[in-house]
């Protein structure tokens, strides 16, 4: 009797746990053998390398992270008024969603923007967008993160020449332009020029801003897209510290010391819902890129060591069916941002599986941060989870995994060979279709999708862009070819044109060109005439 | 059938949000079926055009960027022109109420976030028996 009660004691829900499909095999329990090997100098404390604690010695006991909700939708004036909206809401800094065309470089009247215009993100087609879109909002005031990579050197122009009829010098400006461009070839696909031109232009952007913007991160080096395509998390970060390798290294190449542009590169990660697996992510990517800094290219400035990171809750892990419980996914996603360590916030709203957000689940979502800041207390204390025999064990197990990855393309020659063979990509794919499996299968239960489904389907309220911000766009596109100087125009073009050609920075030559009002189409054009133009290649 | 069913699957505009339409083009090819992954940032025309150039019996069309109003009907209505035994079918972030105007263009069935692979096999197994006997009466 006693041996009957014994076994079924014993007895499990599952033969295997595993964090994530592609995971970790978790077990029963996590004892203090399961850290004999842990040495004190992996762990540290807070503020000191490796940092695997946090790299602010206070923590949040400081300053709290960022609350930046990434938004960007129609004309230049509606987002406008929505940046102001999450002002009074206590938004502490913006990030633009830039529409496609922008981001791909075409002008808003181009053939290929048909049925985009102002969909994915706000339409800019020139100066004159972003001095609207920043109406009312003094620039040396607010911290502004751009989504933007193969037209990063473009906008980023832009910005400055708008901060500077503001009255603002560049050098005040603080922000971030994500101006990551192998993680496009590997997932995003916003990619124009070849990975030899982008690199370039990558670089310049990082030495420019080196030089002469001494607040703002001149990259912003992403895991989220290659984790939304279907990377676990050992492959975000893998190959994310392998995309920053490949970076530190082309910016060496440039004849830079790694002290004068390395404090200034930022990172973006993912946060899915098994919270323990996201923790441990944070801290061993912390623990990761110092030890690469430090010993890999003798980086000595503090600042060098430190991955500071911003993090964004899982879009993919969203349901379209009962989108109420999204809302509890996005809290334990940015709990786990937040039990890690991360230095900004974005929470996805619960109707991103139907359509862009309604301005109801946008403050929702941004509350939910500001419930976890002010009434969780997970704040109040630096690296909470840190101890946790479990947490500590999965930090090792990550690390370990990454790094098998870092290897594996340091053995190729780096990411941009791995990208160019596919590999990343390939490995992605694959895991996105064991997910899928897992899924279909019921193997990886989704609430309210394989189990605990209804037939509500009741469709919440969503935002809707109409046709006419299209019209709207390029009529106002139209006007502005028709009221500028043209042959100024003309003259910048050629000059960048020229620049492109040669070796010299291109930042100046475009912030020439924005303050003419020289459109993006207009100068992507003129750089895809010297650099040519990039296909994926097939990897199914 | 005896002949092996082929499915193009594509992207059309400039959304790079590809992970559904690979893992789609992964499943269907292990559901039998003979895919040809074209890829992305694709006009309608050139969605069309390598419609009839590879000889498909289904087009998948993928957009989770907002333009799938302007992009889908009109992929449709090129791949008609040429071929219209063609069956198309999309997915992607595309709102309920959209669906009905989708369909009434002719794309035979949207598929959402939370569909299984075998759906959209079995679908496409279905509305292609459906074609062919139809064409016999």
């Amino acid at each position: 009797m006693a041996q009957m009660k014994r076994s079924e004691e014993l007895t499990e829900r599952k033969k295997e746990f595993r964090t994530t499909v592609g995971g970790t095999v978790v077990k029963r329990v996590y004892l203090s053998s399961d850290l004999a090997g842990l040495k004190e100098e992996d762990t540290g404390l807070p503020g000191e390398y490796p940092f695997t604690r946090h790299i602010m010695p206070t923590g949040y006991r400081g300053r709290l992270w960022t609350m930046r909700q990434y938004a960007g939708f129609g004309t230049v004036e509606e987002t406008n008024e929505r940046y102001k909206f999450l002002y009074r809401q206590g938004q502490t800094g913006f990030s633009v969603a830039f529409q496609l065309p922008t981001q791909e470089g075409y002008d808003s009247d181009h053939p290929l923007a048909a049925g985009e215009v102002g969909k994915c993100g706000v339409a800019v087609d020139s100066l004159q967008d972003m001095e609207q879109l920043w109406e009312g909002i003094p620039l040396g005031q607010v911290s502004t993160s751009m989504t933007i990579n193969a037209t990063a050197p473009i906008l980023l122009a832009m910005y400055i020449a708008c901060a500077e009829k503001q009255g603002i010098d560049r050098s005040k400006l603080e922000g971030t332009v994500q101006n990551d461009i192998l993680k496009e070839y590997i997932a995003r696909n916003t990619y124009i020029f070849g990975p030899a031109a982008s690199m370039r232009l990558v670089t310049d952007v990082c030495a420019y801003c080196a030089r002469e913007m001494p607040k703002w991160n001149s990259i912003s080096i992403s895991g989220y897209h290659m984790r939304e395509a279907g990377a676990t998390a050992d492959q975000e970060a893998g190959f994310t510290l392998a995309n920053g390798i490949a970076y530190v290294k082309a910016m060496l190449d440039k004849g830079m010391q790694v002290d004068s542009f390395a404090p200034r590169f930022s990172f973006f990660f993912a946060a899915y819902t098994n919270v323990l697996e996201e923790v441990a992510k944070y801290r061993a990517l912390r623990r990761m890129w110092a030890r690469i800094m430090k010993e890999r290219f003798g980086a000595q400035n503090p600042k060098s060591l430190m991955l500071r990171y911003h993090v964004q809750t899982d879009g993919f892990t969203l349901t379209r069916q009962q989108p109420l419980n999204n809302t509890v996914r996005v809290a334990l996603q940015a709990l786990a941002a937040v039990l890690g360590g991360c230095q900004s916030l974005h929470t996805n709203s619960f109707d991103e599986a139907l359509a862009l957000p309604g301005e109801t689940a946008v403050q929702v979502a941004l509350r939910t941060q500001q419930i976890i800041a002010y009434e969780s207390g997970v704040a109040d204390t630096v690296d909470p989870l840190g101890g946790s025999y479990f947490v500590e064990t999965l930090t090792n197990q990550i690390e370990s995994a990454a790094s098998k990855y870092i290897a594996e393309i340091d053995k190729m020659g780096g990411a941009l060979k791995a990208i160019e063979q596919g590999y990343i990509q390939k490995e992605i794919a694959r895991s996105a279709y064991e997910y899928q499996k897992a899924v279909d299968s019921g193997g990886q239960v989704v609430v309210g999708v394989n189990k605990f489904a209804t037939h509500d389907e009741e469709e919440t309220e969503t935002l809707e862009i109409g046709a006419e911000v299209e019209q709207k766009q390029i009529k106002r596109l139209k006007a502005l070819k028709h009221s500028r100087d043209n042959q100024k125009v003309k003259e910048v073009l050629a000059r960048v044109r020229d620049v492109a050609s040669g070796n010299e920075n291109i930042m100046p030559a475009l912030v020439e060109a924005a303050k003419v009002y020289a459109t993006v189409g207009e100068i992507s054009d003129a750089l895809r005439s010297v650099f040519g133009e990039y296909r994926e290649p097939n990897i199914l | 059938m005896n002949k092996k069913i082929r499915v193009l699957i594509a992207k059309p505009g400039l959304d790079g949000h590809d992970r559904g339409a690979k893992v789609v083009a992964s499943g269907l090819r292990d559901a039998g079926m003979e895919v040809i992954y074209l890829g992305l940032r694709l006009t309608p025309e050139q969605i069309a055009e390598a419609a009839l150039q590879e000889d498909v019996d289904v087009v998948g069309l993928a957009c989770l960027s907002g333009a799938h109003m302007s992009l889908f009907p009109r992929t449709v209505e090129l791949v008609r022109q040429r071929d219209n035994d063609i069956l198309v079918i999309g997915g992607g972030i595309i709102p309920k109420k959209d669906i009905p105007a989708l369909k009434k263009a002719g794309i035979a069935e949207v598929f959402g976030p939370g569909t299984t692979l075998d759906e959209i096999a079995e679908f496409i197994k279905k509305a292609l028996e459906k074609n062919a006997d139809d064409n016999q009466d």
